[in-house]
């Protein structure tokens, strides 16, 4: 289901593989000139990708009677944290976070068990259907995510799950595992059969090996995948709306985003600092974790 | 924050989860007693393990589909709803025979004659797509193996470009969207102040057909470019540096060994990325249905023309059979281009 593409798609590269490669373009120096203009190209990208994030900051700092003067300003005058606290006292947007935040925890570690015990599967056996099985996966990520959402609706209306989180918690729980199969697989795939083997021969029965060897190696791999599922859930809208969009109290942040963007006029300085609240864990949580993820559909692999 | 309300969340979180893992456990008994005791097949464990996964999948996607291919059939829609009941849920005959729900192909016939959503029909949905998709991948693809080449090299800052170009794709695509849409209001948004500043008058990106659909496109290459930058970093980096070297000392200019060395060692990674691109960027909700606010027609794409066709419009009915057309769109190109291009050749090996 391709729902999940509005999220980085992250596949972990053994270390040893990524080191190899990490030394870059090889020793060619450029001329003065030339590297004038590379790093006055870059910083025309920098800007262009940084420039929207910071003139959020600067208007969420903004006092309650200027949020819509033309002011280029990056801390603007009269400068005041009061837009932060008013989204955070007087507003409906801690509770839509923790809504977002414990649905998100939830379903990331249902289809992490989901995902691991698969791939696992595939890794290490050679069952009939398998081949089968993960071309199936593959072709699910083909699907629009739009698709599914008429069956979905009318489903969830029979079922008594519209206006509930079950409904939307077990899409969530799902959504990603297809992915998250093959990105484990491969990993499992670069660990040693060995070591397993050598557990067996000391008396663990396959799923201990499993348990005990298999997974501990495959930490970073799963904690990837974590993460992967968990920005795919934080971020989901469409789902949400047409499972939850009709109850506020049930609301998870991009519903409640969307709705201070709609009523925009009154609302700028709301909306700009709750866009830096949710942000900034997220961004965090991004550069800080492709230190080792980066470049899942890649074959060959990457250090960053 | 208010208590009753956070701790009816939490409970139901909760519960959610306890269901979930008493149906594993469940279906784990279930296929025991069916695979060991009773079957004593050899290979139970590998379905044992994949069995969670596998029934969710059916639950979410199989089924569904299933369901709405036999909704397909019917001129299903709010008005004319037919409540097919548990557990069939209306796949076999229930919603046939009730009334004159069945009619056949005619829905699959409407969607290429009848008018889609209100003003446009399918073919015009189709071009806007297709300018849509192509334009965005083209686009990513030339900025990101652009800015992938820059950034490939041994340099001051390099960390700190990384970082800044790829915040676009790190901030949460909502937020992204939300800010977006408020910049580009035509009288209080940042890029007509901006454009002010130089001298030009701004277009109406809210509300103008044309730029409103040039606004889309902008905010998506903004979106995309960081993606592709990283993966095709990650291609360049895989290219081993004796084989720059070793042109160079045949003589080869630098435009030469892009021309033979990089493009064709970096297609491998291009291959895939450039088809997921499509897929993504054809099949992408919530860039055209954010920007747009569901408003100009003219800025629809295939997907979220079915959005409409669905929940404002309400004919579930036609709104089934334009998926399945959609998909069928998308199933073609990329049998088409993997066909082609060999790429995942021997993936699930």
């Amino acid at each position: 289901m391709s729902g999940v593409t509005s999220v980085p798609v992250p596949t972990v590269v053994p270390a040893t593989a990524a080191r190899a490669k990490a030394a870059g373009a090889g020793g060619r120096t450029d001329s003065v000139r030339k590297r004038i203009v590379i790093h006055g190209i870059l910083i025309i990208a920098s800007l262009i990708a940084a420039f929207p994030v910071v003139r959020v900051l600067s208007v969420s700092l903004r006092p309650a009677d200027r949020l819509l003067e033309r002011d280029f300003k990056l801390i603007p005058d009269g400068a005041t944290l009061q837009s932060f606290v008013h989204v955070l006292t007087e507003t409906d947007l801690p509770q839509w976070l923790f809504n977002s935040l414990i649905i998100t925890i939830g379903t990331s570690l249902v289809g992490l068990v989901f995902a691991a015990t698969s791939a696992y599967a595939f890794s290490r056996y050679r069952f009939p259907g398998r081949g089968v099985g993960l071309t199936a996966l593959l072709a699910t990520q083909l699907i629009p995510a739009t698709m599914l959402l008429v069956p979905l609706f009318i489903l969830a209306v029979q079922l008594d799950l519209k206006d509930t989180y079950r409904g939307l918690m077990i899409a969530y729980s799902v959504t990603t595992v297809p992915f998250s199969i093959w990105i484990l697989k491969g990993y499992y795939d670069t660990v040693p059969i060995e070591l397993e083997e050598a557990a067996r021969i000391d008396g663990c029965s396959q799923l201990e090996a499993f348990w005990r060897i298999l997974l501990p190696l495959s930490t970073p791999a799963l904690a990837i995948v974590f993460l992967f599922n968990f920005l795919t859930a934080w971020n989901e809208f469409v789902l949400a709306r047409v499972l939850i969009g009709s109850s506020q109290e049930l609301f998870t942040w991009p519903l409640g985003v969307l709705r201070f963007q709609a009523q925009f006029q009154t609302q700028w300085g709301d909306l700009a600092a709750a866009s830096i609240l949710i942000s900034i864990p997220v961004v965090a949580l991004f550069l800080y974790s492709s230190k080792w993820l980066v470049s899942g559909v890649t074959l060959g692999g990457v250090k960053g | 924050m208010n208590l009753d309300q956070t701790l009816g969340a939490l409970g139901e979180v909760v519960t959610t989860l306890l269901v979930i893992a008493a149906a594993v456990v469940a279906l784990e008994g279930f296929l025991y007693l069916v695979l060991v005791r009773w079957i004593k097949a050899r290979m139970a464990v590998p379905f044992m393990l994949i069995a969670p996964a596998f029934v969710g999948l059916i639950v979410l996607i199989v089924y569904p589909l299933l369901w709405e291919l036999n909704a397909s059939f019917t001129n299903m829609s709010l008005r004319n709803f037919c409540d097919p009941g548990f557990p069939t849920m209306g796949i076999g005959v229930h919603c046939r025979t009730e009334g004159d729900m069945f009619i056949g192909v005619e829905n699959f016939a409407r969607v290429f004659t009848a008018p889609v959503l209100q003003q446009a029909g399918f073919f015009q949905v189709m071009w806007q797509t297709v300018l849509w998709t192509a334009t965005n991948v083209a686009a990513h693809v030339a900025g990101g193996l652009g800015l992938a080449l820059l950034l490939h090299r041994a340099m001051r800052g390099k960390g700190i470009y990384r970082a800044l170009i790829v915040l676009p794709w790190a901030v949460p695509q909502i937020v992204a969207l939300a800010v977006w849409r408020t910049e580009l209001h035509s009288e209080f948004g940042m890029v007509n102040q901006l454009l002010s500043v130089v001298g030009v008058d701004g277009p109406s990106w809210l509300s103008d057909p044309t730029w409103n659909f040039v606004a889309m496109v902008a905010v998506n290459v903004w979106l995309g470019i960081p993606f592709m930058m990283v993966i095709l970093l990650g291609g360049l980096q895989s290219i081993p540096s004796d084989l720059y070297e070793a042109a160079e000392i045949d003589g080869a200019s630098s435009r030469q060994s892009f021309r033979h060395i990089t493009l064709p060692l970096i297609r491998p990674v291009m291959t895939p990325a450039i088809i997921l691109g499509v897929v993504w960027t054809f099949n992408n909700f919530n860039v055209p249905f954010v920007i747009n606010q569901n408003e100009l027609e003219t800025s629809d794409t295939l997907v979220t023309g079915l959005f409409r066709a669905a929940f404002q419009y309400n004919r579930y009915g036609f709104a089934a059979a334009y998926a399945f057309i959609i998909f069928a769109i998308l199933l073609v190109f990329v049998i088409f281009y993997v066909r082609r291009s060999g790429a995942l050749k021997g993936a699930t090996e």
